[in-house]
């Protein structure tokens, strides 16, 4: 049962971060609201026999529109040996959860369920960096439903960023939510990979993100 | 032409009136007679009607052209009817019409070749040959200063050229910085074409860069990767790879920070050439990579390399492949902080620093490993903004901020460099 301090700035401490930012993006985040890792304090880690390798760690939280940091506690159970799955997380961060987004879903979800034309759109942000203004709640989705794969996909040795929303298509539902056809770009800093994912999603303000169907596509052209 | 002027003359008034002209439609009347000239003449003074006349009457044989605003249109043309008064509608919705042109207008000024290393635009992404122009035009007008070292063509024959920015003397030590060796790190070849504008502007201003001039060269490879680089503005934004194809495989390219002879074949690269960590067949075996290694082999003085990728917000020494500090390791650091506290003065961007294989991951061929096992002392690869948000496509308007907050790093390191000869 080995217990021992981290470096926080080393690469273990930062790619066990970054698993927490995307647990809370996945549970917490809106289309106005998403996370970011800022410091990573402390971090103590600890083989679990029968489970696997738990980091302990003290981190600052940012949150990306407005600007708020917030100091937490969070642990990161990545599962080894006879155990399968995605990590497991928890974190204390309160204050962050708190920021109140609501008029503005509840004015962009209004939008888009009484508009007559469905959306769709590419290349969020663009080559050059730019995503419209009003298109940026939708790739914040995206990104809060890239957190889902991410999280689940997330082990010691990966470090996952949503690089580009490549397609967004909206479909027509009959129910109140809004559903999305999503095609993203991942990229694994350690492994360097671009990693097309394809996902299904709703949104609604009540409900927030479900992510319906996710499935991971053939790599980009390596070829031509 | 008149149209345009006019419609002009309204932008201006809506820019600086703050007017908006949504809606606002422009007639063209035609009088049939002197009687219905009258009746326009007359217009003038109907100021519920809140007409702006652009082109007024004359004569018969002259249309008249007049702004409409959206809220009285409808009673505008019922009176136009009552009379019989023959008119058409020009502009259908003028603030469109402006909107339109100015964003051509826009286009027209993002598109414009620029005249001279001032009027390029330093805050937008380019094209290779938008670069390359660039570097010409920065030689020609710096003659004393500035020449271009083509040190060897990449794989599909495109030159790699060096900027070798130079005071004088016979081969003097010198200190080496690449950009977009990485070809979808865009921040990073848009900051080295920063850099070299900057070095040329500062010479004889900033007291230390100066100095350092007067007594080093300084050499600058602004397109690493050409091949890929070309790749990312025509097929794929995200190639990170060179452009050769690999034997035997389907997949395209080598990782030419994996290429170098340092810990070749160890662990921290890959062997699968559709890998984006693929080595290559043997050490040096892309042109890219072996022209530095040559030119560095050949010039035998350099006394600092730099290079510089994106992103992570990191500035990292040796070693990469291996464990064992690297022998200067402590001097190593203690620069490595200073130039980061330098750089997070400017506008607080926090990195990290320490050895590649600590801080970011194990990574086998690497350059710096190469060059520092070459007795080049100050080596260091920077990974610039951002931490993930946006990633490789960093938004053009954190072009200047990253290259502006990099380059104190960068003096912080030629100047100690310059300041510790050995």
């Amino acid at each position: 049962m080995t217990n021992e301090e981290l470096n926080p700035i080393h690469y273990p401490a930062q790619r066990a971060a970054k698993v927490v930012l995307h647990y809370l993006n996945s549970r917490c985040g809106s289309p106005y609201k998403l996370f970011e890792l800022q410091t990573v304090y402390r971090v103590n880690a600890e083989d679990v026999a029968d489970s696997g390798r738990k980091y302990r760690m003290e981190i600052s939280v940012k949150e990306m529109f407005g600007n708020t940091v917030e100091k937490c506690s969070a642990e990161v159970l990545f599962p080894r040996g006879e155990q399968q799955g995605s990590p497991k997380v928890q974190t204390s961060c309160e204050e962050l959860l708190k920021i109140n987004t609501k008029s503005q879903e509840e004015a962009l979800y209004q939008q888009y369920k009484t508009r007559h034309s469905l959306l769709s759109a590419q290349n969020l942000p663009d080559s050059y960096g730019h995503i419209e203004p009003d298109m940026t709640p939708f790739w914040c989705l995206g990104a809060l439903a890239s957190s889902f794969v991410m999280l689940a996909e997330s082990t010691e040795e990966t470090l996952y960023n949503m690089a580009q929303v490549t397609n967004i298509t909206q479909l027509a539902t009959e129910d109140d939510r809004l559903k999305f056809d999503y095609h993203i770009l991942l990229h694994d800093v350690v492994s360097q990979e671009i990693i097309p994912w394809n996902l299904l999603i709703t949104w609604s303000p009540p409900e927030g993100v479900k992510v319906l169907q996710m499935k991971q596509l053939p790599p980009h052209q390596k070829l031509l | 032409m008149m149209r345009g002027l006019l419609a002009f003359a309204a932008l201006f008034v809506a820019v600086f009136g703050k007017d908006t002209f949504e809606g606002h439609q422009v007639f063209r009347i035609v009088a049939k007679n002197d009687v219905q000239l009258s009746l326009i003449k007359n217009m003038e003074n109907m100021v519920h009607f809140e007409l702006d006349f652009w082109r007024e009457v004359t004569d018969l044989a002259t249309p008249v052209d007049v702004r409409v605003p959206f809220h009285t249109l409808s009673s505008f043309k019922t009176y136009l009817e009552i009379q019989d008064i023959d008119y058409s509608i020009m502009i259908e919705d003028l603030q469109v019409m402006l909107d339109e042109e100015l964003e051509e207008m826009e286009s027209a000024a993002r598109a414009a070749k620029p005249r001279d290393t001032d009027s390029f635009d330093y805050s937008t992404y380019h094209t290779i040959s938008e670069i390359y122009s660039f570097q010409d035009m920065l030689v020609a007008e710096n003659p004393n200063l500035v020449s271009k070292v083509v040190i060897g063509q990449s794989y599909q024959d495109r030159p790699l050229n060096v900027l070798k920015f130079s005071t004088g003397g016979s081969n003097r030590p010198a200190i080496w910085i690449d950009t977009g060796i990485h070809s979808r790190e865009w921040v990073t070849q848009a900051s080295g074409t920063w850099f070299a504008k900057k070095i040329v502007n500062d010479y004889g201003r900033d007291a230390a860069l100066t100095t350092i001039l007067d007594n080093m060269d300084i050499f600058l490879e602004i397109v690493t990767n050409p091949d890929g680089f070309s790749y990312t503005h025509t097929n794929n934004r995200m190639w990170r790879k060179t452009r050769k194809p690999n034997s035997g495989s389907s997949c395209v390219g080598v990782d030419p920070n994996r290429n170098w002879d340092a810990g070749f074949g160890g662990a921290g690269a890959s062997g699968n050439p559709c890998s984006e960590v693929y080595r290559g067949p043997k050490a040096h075996s892309e042109p890219e990579v072996k022209s530095i290694v040559d030119f560095v082999k050949a010039h035998g003085n350099i006394k600092a390399f730099i290079s510089i990728h994106a992103y992570s917000q990191m500035l990292l020494y040796p070693y990469g492949y291996t464990r064992t500090p690297a022998a200067d390791q402590r001097e190593l650091d203690t620069l490595a902080k200073k130039a980061i506290t330098d750089l997070a003065s400017l506008y607080r961007t926090r990195y990290r620093y320490g050895s590649i294989i600590n801080t970011i991951y194990q990574a086998s061929g690497g350059t710096i490993d190469w060059t520092y096992n070459q007795g080049i002392k100050y080596s260091y690869t920077f990974e610039l903004r951002d931490t993930g948000r946006y990633g490789f496509i960093l938004p053009a308007n954190q072009i200047i901020p990253t290259a502006q907050e990099t380059w104190l790093a960068l003096m912080a390191i030629m100047d100690h460099t310059f300041k510790n000869p050995y």
